[in-house]
């Protein structure tokens, strides 16, 4: 029997799937009914410092694919907008209703020791196993030097980690925006102000979309728009990498990681997890379809697990992160071709339009006797890129075979081609 | 597939029940429909359905173009291969022809709705009020005939004008659109679309139709090769064929594409006579048209009768389907011999016919149908009589790669020529390649004056 169960920062969990602090952990209600449905936890909706934000209408603007459904949405919605007490009574209660769950607390504040201090407090105080600091949103908050604005500056990373850590004795949560050139930079920061986990990522500044017929961006209020917060399936590979990188490199070990970011279904939560994080956060996935899709994520993560003999999350948390290296460390020797499998082929010429156009001119076709088209490889034209088996609708009717048996692992540093080769002779 | 609401004992179908029965056979799909439907399509590369469609129209790329919600673009694609593209939107054997070969059918089992994709993004520019989507180039100063407002004849109008010359299309009937105004059947060609396309057609200017000009009759074709610089003839297969059997001039004995034409002509479909037994005989989409139209109108028998299998009907599959699951009875192998009744037909003598060496042959096993009305979908032939000295191959005009005819100058396509295969978008495709032809032969004839 596999075990769902996950320990996070010191903070232990039924399961890794908790809701990230957004619009679906607003209050009681919501957080009740996604208990109901089986969260782990939740991370409440930021609270700040009375008197409570005013958000503005319209708050959503999304991303579709062509199918029409949407994989990313971007909002302006700025932290909650109730007032503290009512939040932290409506946590109190939740708390002693469902003691085997968790509620995390999110809070922002200005950067001032005493705002940051006072606010852990009272938060801690409802009964909460954790703080988390929202130094991410990028935007409203910011423009009031909150939010990213802070996540943004490592100094003020570190100092804010640091403030909190000084004033509560429960586990410390710093969560980080991905607006900024390099992950490391704040996760270093956060582990130096004494975070126990770094949860990531916040959303990312977008502007999601321009209405043609009124040349406003979106959402609109009013005739105007703003850039948001950009978040769910799109946003997933620039988690991943951030994750990734907290995970492997040296600065960061020990860190924990609360991995954020598209993540929709129990695969993309195995991901996460298998590239270092301790779990997970969900909001978009449901925003979109409700609390029920923790179900599948619940059944099909376990399901994953007897497949592959995992008993714990532990067992393969972190499975892919020593595969994850620096380009340096590729080997360059290695060499697959594409092949193409004739009986599976449709002959609807992708593979050899997207060859063709972008790539190689690795792809050949021949009429058949019978008529139709037939598609061939040129190896020696052929990078192994993968271009073709991507574009290629037809499940493993293009595969990658590696024609490098007998070559050595070679790496760029070591590489002949390479001027500033350090490798011995 | 379609269920029309069929009469059932002795009751017959109220006037509403027939109404119900001809409207769109396929509805029109909604833009959300085609939004998703559009997606399904992967985009080939040198696509199949191009190389299946006779005008090639270059569908993955108006399919993407519905996608990216250019809708009006999608039109124009279709159009600028196919003038005609929304009559062969509803009317086109879709089965047999670019669905036949969408490679989608491989990956999810069922093709891309290329057809139902093509009526939505054709009927959309034809809905709005604006310029005809195409320029004419310079006018050339040349003069063109064009004998029959058919697929092919205002095909070859639209191209040629297009094309910088004047046409004067000569149409014997009081309306253009030929068989997709007379010849279809009324639920694959509702709210009068035939008229509407010819008017859109027409938008580019420079065409003119003058009506009721019969060949032969106030027409002559030596007139014509004589004052216009270049003839097109598309004036299809005028006369019906004859059985040539005992009993064909009874009263209820007629042609399937006069049963057809009446309807389509009815503003009242509930008002069109139709037998209580009806039998059509052949095996074409005009005898499926036309059974499947009586039992639309209220007819309690309606047998289908062909001389061969199943196999060999040109009927396609999905149209035989259609007949089949409503009600229309269809028998195989037998032949009709002789009609009997007193004035008026009652009963319909068969012979079964079997294969014989390849050769058809009666078996002898004579059978009758109750029969009050007999409608016979056996073909049509050329009208040659009033064509002059025009060489035929087979019974239709003989053309060259070039559509030209035997005599210089004049060009036929459609079903009137050899190659013609009773389908819409193959006239329309000789048509405008014919257009081309004639423009290159003018003007290097210009040229070689101007030299």
């Amino acid at each position: 029997m596999s075990d769902l169960g996950s320990t996070i920062g010191g903070v232990e969990s039924i399961n890794p799937f908790w809701l990230a602090s957004a619009p679906p952990s607003d209050k009681k209600y919501n957080v009740e009914r996604a208990f109901k449905a089986g969260w782990g936890g939740a991370v409440w909706k930021t609270l700040g410092e009375d008197p409570p934000v005013v958000n503005v209408t319209s708050r959503y603007g999304v991303h579709r694919s062509h199918d029409r459904r949407i994989i990313g949405i971007n909002n302006i919605e700025l932290i909650s907008d109730r007032p503290l007490d009512v939040n932290l009574r409506e946590i109190e209660e939740v708390r002693r209703a469902w003691p085997d769950r968790v509620i995390i607390g999110s809070i922002m504040a200005p950067m001032d020791e005493n705002a940051w201090k006072e606010l852990a407090v009272k938060v801690a105080n409802s009964g909460v196993q954790g703080i988390e600091l929202n130094l991410g949103c990028p935007h409203g908050m910011c423009e009031r030097g909150m939010g990213s604005a802070v996540g943004q500056v490592p100094e003020f990373v570190e100092q804010t980690t640091r403030w909190v850590r000084e004033v509560v004795d429960i586990p410390v949560f710093t969560k980080l925006t991905p607006n900024v050139t390099d992950i490391m930079i704040p996760a270093t920061a956060a582990k130096a102000g004494g975070a126990h986990a770094v949860s990531l990522i916040n959303t990312v500044n977008s502007v999601i979309s321009v209405d043609l017929d009124n040349m406003t961006p979106m959402p609109t209020v009013d005739g105007r728009g703003t850039h948001g917060g950009y978040c769910g399936e799109a946003v997933k590979p620039i988690a991943l990498h951030m994750t990734a990188e907290i995970a492997r490199q040296s600065e960061t070990q020990g860190l924990e990681i609360s991995a954020i970011g598209g993540i929709t279904t129990w695969s993309d939560a195995a991901e996460f997890i298998a590239l270092g994080a301790s779990g997970v956060q969900v909001c978009t996935a449901a925003m979109l379809y409700g609390f029920r899709i923790v179900e599948d994520m619940n059944e099909g993560l376990a399901a994953f697990m007897r497949d592959k003999g995992y008993r714990s999350i532990a067992d393969f948390r972190g499975k892919a992160t020593a595969q994850t290296v620096d380009w340096n460390a590729l080997n360059i020797n290695h060499d697959l071709k594409a092949r193409i499998d004739d009986e599976a082929c449709i002959e609807c010429g992708r593979c050899f339009i997207a060859c063709e156009d972008t790539s190689h001119q690795a792809i050949r076709i021949d009429a058949k006797e019978s008529g139709g088209r037939k598609f061939t490889v040129i190896d020696k034209e052929c990078v192994g890129c993968n271009l073709c088996m991507h574009v290629c609708p037809v499940k493993d009717c293009i595969t990658m075979e590696a024609v490098d048996t007998d070559r050595p692992y070679v790496t760029w540093p070591e590489h002949p081609k390479n001027p500033q080769r350090k490798a011995a002779e | 597939m379609k269920h029309f609401k069929l009469s059932t004992g002795d009751s017959g179908l109220s006037s509403c029940e027939i109404t119900a029965n001809f409207a769109d056979i396929h509805p029109p799909i909604s833009a959300a429909q085609a939004e998703i439907e559009a997606s399904r399509c992967i985009y080939c590369y040198d696509a199949p359905c191009v190389n299946a469609c006779p005008t090639r129209i270059d569908i993955p790329k108006f399919i993407h173009q519905i996608r990216s919600g250019n809708i009006e673009g999608a039109s124009q694609t279709i159009l600028s291969s196919n003038i005609i593209g929304g009559t062969c939107a509803r009317a086109c054997p879709t089965e047999v022809l670019c669905e036949e070969v969408c490679v989608v059918h491989h990956t999810e089992g069922a093709p891309i709705k290329i057809g139902e994709l093509q009526r939505h993004a054709v009927d959309l520019l034809l809905a709005k009020d604006g310029a005809h989507p195409f320029q004419r180039a310079p006018l050339s100063g040349c003069n063109l005939a064009v004998i029959g407002a058919g697929p092919a004849g205002l095909s070859f109008a639209h191209r040629s004008a297009m094309l910088g010359h004047d046409v004067v299309v000569f149409e014997a009937r009081a309306k253009p659109g030929g068989l997709n105004e007379y010849g279809l059947a009324a639920y694959k060609m509702t709210d009068d679309f035939a008229q509407r396309e010819v008017e859109f057609l027409l938008g580019i200017g420079g065409i003119s139709i003058e009506h009721g000009k019969v060949l032969g009759d106030n027409l002559s074709f030596d007139d014509l090769s004589h004052n216009y610089d270049a003839v097109f003839i598309g004036a299809g297969l005028a006369s019906a064929h004859s059985l040539g059997i005992e009993g064909e001039g009874l009263a209820g004995v007629g042609d399937a594409l006069d049963f057809i034409e009446s309807i389509r002509m009815a503003p009242e479909k509930s008002n069109v006579p139709v037998g209580d037994d009806v039998v059509v005989i052949g095996g074409g989409n005009t005898a499926i048209d036309a059974a499947v139209q009586a039992k639309c109108l209220g007819a309690r028998n309606v047998t289908l009768v062909y001389r061969r299998g199943p196999d060999a009907m040109s009927a396609t599959g999905w149209e035989q389907d259609l007949a089949a699951s409503n009600g229309v009875v269809m028998r195989h192998w037998a032949s009709p011999q002789t009609f009997l009744g007193e004035g008026a037909v009652e009963r319909a003598v068969f012979d079964g016919t079997c294969l014989n060496d390849g050769k058809l042959t009666q078996t002898g096993e004579v059978f009758e149908l109750p029969a009050d009305m007999v409608l016979k979908a056996i073909g049509q032939t050329l009208n040659s009589g009033a064509l002059g000295e025009l060489r035929l191959d087979g019974g239709k005009i003989a053309v060259d790669e070039q559509y030209q005819t035997s005599i210089p100058g004049v060009y036929a396509g459609g079903d009137c020529i050899k190659s013609g295969e009773d389908l819409t978008v193959q006239a329309v495709e000789d048509g405008k390649q014919a257009a081309i032809a004639v423009d290159l032969m003018l003007r290097q004839k210009m040229s070689g004056v101007a030299e």
